[in-house]
């Protein structure tokens, strides 16, 4: 009970816990025959590192750590295109700050930063709209990085950009979305899953039956959750119940956000301006159908793909993953990260060599900073 | 960069282009207000909204958002977006 006295309502928080305890008791879960639950979101994961749920919990729950951090999941060769975006004259390039230290092939945005490139971050695709105004001898390119709880705002963006004409503004599209990956983990037959934690803000914007499939095709509960410590707690007590009564739907922990079909302005807007693309690269996945966004026709001059042919607009050249770097099976939940070879020796977050440690919210990074060396002990 | 933070609106700034003054635990900030302005813009002056990336994209009541806050803190995550804030403003005046 490492953590319970950081939690607001600690009392709460046991008791959520004790009944955590007792149904995973009646569904026979085990330290050796555990429920495995993924979280797919990566605000999730640093939560429950942050506040040890994966220790506080009844040892029979196992936490596979899912695909949902937008920077962990952003392919080497993306950085690529980035960078040489970055590295035209041009251009300013505009990022949130999170997407600097993800190295590429040849080098992350920092270093090409400290090499000359004019990047900037920013904190909104706004500011980024607002340097292509003050600096129309520009080229200002947006680096659109995120899932459906980010999508809304590029898109609202790019909308603005063409209702006031501004015609130096682009944006580097890497939007993509949660239910094409949760579906392409289902299908592996490696993967051990027996539910979901759902990502709460990212059904602030599309709702909650978008994953419809998951409890109707696969037969798996899923719970949309909050972020507090109590709210991942009762998501996961949730699950467990759903388990028991051999039940598989799709929950709502978080209806005091999260609109049962989503927000319509935003939806809409992501409509307008975006499309799915035939498929898009993910680290440690591979290409997945339609699992990522690109700008539609009447709004290709706000595209920086074609603007500039680089990505997907022009032959792609994939990148493999750095020598000894075991993202992919992390990404997938097959490895801890302590089970790679370069955790804490190679990889850190000052010095990271894969994207699950540039980001508080990747598996390796949250493991690292809570776990810390204890880890690299044979022991554990 | 998912979990966005509560902050109040001010007062509305740009009615045409859904613009508002936002108060971030203590920082102004302004915001676009598109994805809940479905109901009057003047009416939503005082409410608390959940800010993602220079957008309110949910109301939410003053209770829901002191606990957020209070979450966000915990996982350093506040401390980040203000920092994330301030950057975007010195990127701004960095320009031409
Ligand atoms: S420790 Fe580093 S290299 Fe290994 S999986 Fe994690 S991020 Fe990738």
């Amino acid at each position: 009970m490492r953590y319970v006295e950081e939690f607001r309502d600690p009392v709460a928080a046991k008791g959520v816990l004790a009944a955590i305890a007792r149904v995973a008791d009646e569904i026979g879960a085990t330290r050796d025959t555990p429920v495995h639950i993924m979280e797919i979101c990566g605000g999730h994961t640093h939560a429950i590192f942050r506040y040890g749920l994966d220790k506080l919990v009844h040892d029979g729950i196992e936490f596979i750590h899912g695909p949902g951090c937008p920077v962990c999941v952003l392919p080497m060769s993306r950085v690529d295109e980035c960078v040489e975006l970055a590295e035209r004259p041009e251009v300013i390039f505009t990022t949130f700050g999170d997407a600097m230290r993800v190295p590429g092939t040849r080098k992350s945005l920092l270093q090409a930063k400290a090499e000359g490139a004019d990047i900037r971050m920013v904190y909104s695709p706004l500011d980024a709209l607002e340097l292509a105004r003050r600096n129309p001898e520009r080229e200002v390119v947006f680096f659109g990085l995120g899932f459906e709880t980010t999508t809304p705002s590029t898109a609202l963006t790019i909308q603005a950009a063409a209702r006031d004409g501004i015609g130096n503004f682009t944006v580097f599209c890497n939007h993509i979305t949660v239910p094409p990956p949760i579906k392409a983990l289902l299908d592996d037959p490696h993967m051990k899953l027996d539910g979901f934690v759902g990502p709460g803000h990212v059904s602030m914007v599309i709702g909650i039956h978008p994953y419809d499939f998951i409890s109707e095709t696969y037969g798996k509960p899923i719970v949309v959750s909050g972020f507090e410590p109590l709210d991942l707690l009762q998501s996961v007590l949730m699950v467990l119940q759903q388990i028991r009564d051999g039940r598989a739907e799709v929950e709502n922990q978080y209806a005091r956000v999260v609109p049962e079909h989503g927000n319509p302005v935003s939806l809409a807007a992501i409509a307008d301006v975006y499309e799915p693309r035939p498929s898009f690269e993910w680290r440690g996945l591979g290409e997945i159908d339609a699992s990522g966004l690109r700008i539609r026709d009447p709004y290709k001059q706000f595209d920086a793909e074609e603007k500039f042919g680089i990505g997907y607009a022009n032959e792609r050249k994939p990148a493999p993953e750095p020598e000894g770097c075991a993202c992919g099976a992390v990404m997938t939940g097959r490895m801890k990260p302590t089970q790679c070879p370069q955790f804490g020796r190679g990889c850190t977050p000052d010095m990271p060599l894969g994207a699950l440690m540039v980001s508080s919210e990747g598996a390796c990074a949250a493991y690292w900073t809570y776990g810390g060396a204890r880890h690299l002990e044979p022991a554990e | 960069m998912c979990l966005g933070i509560p902050g109040q609106i001010v007062e509305i700034t740009d009615e045409a282009r859904l613009m508002a003054m936002s108060d971030v635990s203590g920082v102004r900030r302004e915001i676009c207000l598109a994805p809940v302005a479905a109901r009057p813009l003047a009416d939503l002056v005082g409410e608390w909204v959940l800010i993602h990336v220079g957008f309110a994209m949910a109301v939410i009541d003053a209770d829901e958002a002191a606990e957020t806050l209070e979450a966000l803190r915990g996982l350093g995550e506040a401390q980040e977006t203000m920092e994330a804030m301030a950057e975007g403003q010195k990127a701004l005046e960095g320009s031409s």
